[in-house]
């Protein structure tokens, strides 16, 4: 090894080669896969000259609709890493018995069950909610963009960006060891003396600046730039749940940001906050984390709840049942999500009076959950029912949820957590309501909006396939971890004794290979669309005979969204159009005022990476450069006051002429 | 439906035959409030929010001494007075700026803002000064739980002054170069927001930790 001198401290602090993992054969492998695959990318790129485009209209874009967009794919390509995380702890679950120690090395695999809830949880289903929130939300209330487009483009960056150092931390260190959470003192600095806890906190800081940004931004959009008419009673459903998802996200991120700048004072200053000595109080961590935490998952299903409203009454071809019930069992779950979270501790022992308080106000939240259920039935109940995919998402999530919910119930009673904590079937549990309720709703959403986005439906034979595929899966999956739960099976061990158990995780890990054809068939899905998108073609931008006012514009919409802004007279504005006979407008365009493209986003977010990445290692010269380039880039661009530009009229003209023809010749 | 207006006539190329948007259905062109104010106003809530982690863990940790110096041991009332008093200072100066703003006067204008700086930047030194000598004396943030979170709690606010003033002097320099521009007094207006807002905060700091600490 080099000798560390002086100057190398200074550069790279303690970054040494001992942090690349070269002598870890699975590690080697992912590195040359996700090399040839960055390799092939970049040729491609470079090939056909698409560096120039990427920048001009994606990298620096301000569109909302290109920013959704955006996170939906970053949201993608982690989820095959969070999935092939999965993958690997099932396997070492299904062969680690007795004499067999698997193929992961415990301090391995502590990293994948750390890594996999992270990715999951942030880098997976944040964006997801956030980009179908980003594209579909102005086209709903019938806005030209967000409320603050340049922070939308920072937001997008950051929470990249976040997710570009976990990917980091599987080649150059590692990543936490703690579980998702990171519970101090497991997470202190002596327990825990290496980088994997601070690559998971700058990841999480970083991302989550962005998140709390897009929340304060998407809340100014829905209640400042709605069309003439809308009243907040006559706003979608799923505007109404980005808003309550939004409201969590600010309410509930600066929890988050505040208890992991505790956590890091206590790592690198010295401080001791959550220390076993000078007075320090590890329990107030998981409080304040937890006060993040529970709000989080409602951040997650809202929008979900929001997918499965706007689906079921397109595709039953009806008003949504209980619209305005629907509208007060949103907000009551949101004020509820923050009087629950010591639920996820019973087991501190805060004694009978706190636990029976958190206990009851966690089965009243299922009073309004199960509202919400009651009116997507009573939609259903006579309408015309259309099972495209979007629909088969609906009602599979409609049964698997109700059973996750059910569990939820179970465990909310203390005396029953105190057997089942940190049991596997808690891990069955959450999966049950994020895979049932959260992915599920994600795909019906990509399948509903994705004629929106693109011009073209998804092929419907490849996404049953993956429907299916996903359904069954996550049963064979996840009821086997119900059962090994109840029998007190704990979760995040990597090794069993008892052979009686074996079959279980067999079981499960054939779940998983399910779900795996399921993501391959999306996958699939997504390619045969492409090449068949002529067939697939949507010229009306109203492929399913929608009710909201994205269905108004074209597919995909101008980059204006609409010719003229809505004005609007009732819920369901769109069908209340053509229901009074709507023709859309041909000509007597004006100019648009529109938001102009900056590369500031991405430069400040990338900073941010920097500064990340050396604080992670200890280069402090880097750090304090990388700051200072940040903040001198942030005031620079407050200089700029030119954010701004008309669409001229002949080029709106032009656009709506092109439609047109589209549709005449349709 | 109404018939199709031929209001855009002008425009149209061929109004006759053109369909037209139709006022039952569209606004020519819609102009949405300005969400600055709210967007900024929800960060600050969000910044609150912080605060109030930071306060909560003072509340649960201010005591936790570790057989080291407790607030009645470290604290210097008349010092945390001063400080207090330049800060509130501030406020009232910004106000002034404000008021001058309104009439336009951007000499008189500028001179507020920068007897606000200079008031903040007093606040932050005293703050510094403090601090040094609480670490000078053994008592630094690593010394106990308690010190742990009074040093956080107070060093983020003294941070988000910091902040303050280096967003007061990149707005003075714009105001030299652009003027009462709308974009200006928009920001102008988040800047007095959050100036106050850092007040009310530290009026919690004060009572919070220093009064209150100092009777314990």
């Amino acid at each position: 090894m080099f000798a560390q001198s002086d100057l190398q401290t200074l550069l790279l602090g303690r970054l040494t080669l001992d942090a690349i993992p070269y002598h870890e054969p699975i590690l080697v492998a992912t590195f040359a896969m996700v090399a040839l695959g960055g390799l092939t990318v970049f040729s491609l790129l470079t090939w056909f000259k698409l560096w120039g485009p990427l920048w001009t209209d994606w990298v620096t874009s301000i569109d909302h609709k290109k920013i959704g967009i955006m996170y939906i794919v970053l949201a993608l390509v982690m989820l095959m890493r969070g999935f092939a995380d999965a993958v690997m702890m099932r396997a070492q679950q299904a062969i680690s018995f007795g004499d067999n120690a698997g193929f992961l090395p415990p301090h391995h695999y502590d990293q994948l069950f750390t890594v996999h809830g992270v990715i999951m949880i942030f880098f997976v289903a944040m964006p997801l909610v956030t980009g179908l929130m980003n594209f579909v939300v102005p086209l709903q209330i019938g806005a030209r963009d967000v409320a603050f487009p340049f922070l939308n483009n920072f937001s997008f960056w950051m929470t990249a960006m976040g997710a570009m150092l976990v990917m980091a931390s599987l080649f150059i260190g590692e990543f936490g060891k703690t579980g998702w959470l990171a519970y101090p003192p497991l997470s202190g600095i002596v327990a825990s003396p290496d980088v994997g806890v601070d690559y998971y906190i700058w990841s999480l800081q970083i991302a989550g600046v962005g998140t709390l940004l897009s929340g304060v931004n998407l809340i100014a959009t829905i209640v400042k730039m709605r069309a003439p008419g809308m009243t907040m009673m006559r706003m979608p459903i799923f505007t109404w749940t980005a808003l309550c998802t939004n409201v969590l996200i600010v309410a509930a991120f600066p929890v988050l940001t505040a208890v992991l700048a505790l956590l890091s004072m206590d790592r690198y200053l010295g401080t001791a906050f959550f220390s076993n000595d000078l007075g320090g109080n590890a329990m107030m961590y998981v409080n304040l984390i937890w006060i993040w935490g529970h709000p989080e998952v409602y951040i997650l299903i809202l929008p979900a709840f929001g997918v499965f409203s706007e689906i079921v009454s397109t595709f039953c071809s009806k008003r949504l049942f209980g619209y305005s019930s629907m509208v007060y069992a949103t907000v009551v779950i949101t004020i509820l999500s923050y009087l629950v979270w010591l639920h996820h501790f019973f087991t501190m022992g805060s004694g009978a009076s706190v636990n029976s308080f958190f206990g009851i106000t966690t089965m009243i939240i299922s009073i309004p959950t199960g509202a919400k259920i009651f009116n997507w039935l009573f939609t259903m109940y006579r309408g015309r029912i259309r099972f495209e995919v979007p629909m088969l998402w609906t009602i599979g999530f409609m049964i698997t949820f109700v059973i996750g919910g059910m569990t939820g119930v179970l465990l909310a009673v203390p005396s029953a957590d105190f057997v089942l904590h940190n049991s596997l079937f808690l891990i069955a549990h959450f999966h049950n309501v994020i895979i049932g309720g959260v992915v599920f709703g994600m795909f019906a959403g990509i399948n509903y909006w994705f004629p929106k986005a693109f011009g073209y439906k998804l092929d419907e034979f490849w996404g049953k396939m993956s429907f299916w595929f996903w359904t069954i899966g996550f049963y064979v999956a996840f009821m086997p971890l119900y059962v090994l739960g109840l029998m007190g099976v704990t979760r995040r061990l990597s090794h069993f004794d008892d052979p009686s158990l074996q079959i279980w995780f067999q079981i499960a890990f054939v779940g998983a290979l399910l779900i795996a054809v399921g993501i391959g068939s999306f996958v699939v899905q997504l390619a045969v669309s492409y090449v068949r998108r002529e067939a697939l073609r949507d010229v009306t931008g109203d492929p399913w005979g929608g009710r909201t006012l994205e269905w108004a514009t074209s597919s995909p919409p101008p980059a204006y969204n609409f010719a003229f802004t809505p004005r609007v007279h009732d819920t369901d504005a769109w069908a209340d159009m053509k229901a009074s006979g709507y023709t859309r407008p041909l000509g007597g365009f004006v100019p648009i005022h529109m938001p102009k493209n900056t590369p500031a986003g991405f430069v400040i977010a990338a900073m941010s990476a920097v500064l990340g990445f050396a604080l992670i290692w200890h280069m402090w010269l880097i750090a304090g450069l990388s700051f200072m380039t940040m903040m001198t880039t942030i005031i620079a661009h407050t200089f700029n006051y030119k954010r701004d530009f008309y669409i001229p009229a002949e080029d709106v003209t032009r656009t709506e002429d092109a439609r047109t023809r589209l549709m005449t010749n349709a | 439906m109404n018939a199709p207006t031929l209001e855009f006539a002008a425009v149209a190329p061929e109004p006759a035959l053109q369909q037209t948007a139709s006022k039952q259905f569209h606004v020519l062109e819609h102009h949405p409030e300005n969400g600055t104010l709210l967007g900024f106003w929800l960060y600050l809530m969000s910044d609150c929010l912080i605060f109030a982690c930071l306060f909560a863990t003072y509340a649960v940790l201010g005591h936790s001494y570790a057989a080291g110096p407790s607030g009645k041991d470290l604290f210097d009332l008349p010092l945390v007075a001063v400080n207090t008093s330049l800060l509130l200072l501030s406020s009232i100066t910004y106000g002034f700026a404000m008021l001058t703003m309104q009439q336009k006067q951007m000499r008189a204008t500028l001179i507020w803002l920068a007897v606000t700086g200079v008031l903040g930047a007093g606040f932050v030194t005293l703050e510094l000064t403090e601090f040094a000598h609480l670490i000078q004396e053994g008592a630094g943030p690593q010394r106990s739980a308690f010190l742990s979170s009074f040093f956080t709690l107070v060093g983020t606010h003294g941070l988000h002054v910091t902040c303050g003033l280096i967003w007061l002097v990149t707005l003075m320099v714009q105001l030299g170069m652009h003027g009462f521009s709308e974009a200006n007094q928009r920001r102008l207006q988040c800047l007095s927001m959050f100036w106050h807002f850092l007040d009310v905060i530290w009026i919690g700091v004060f009572t919070f930790v220093y009064l209150m600490g100092s009777m314990a």
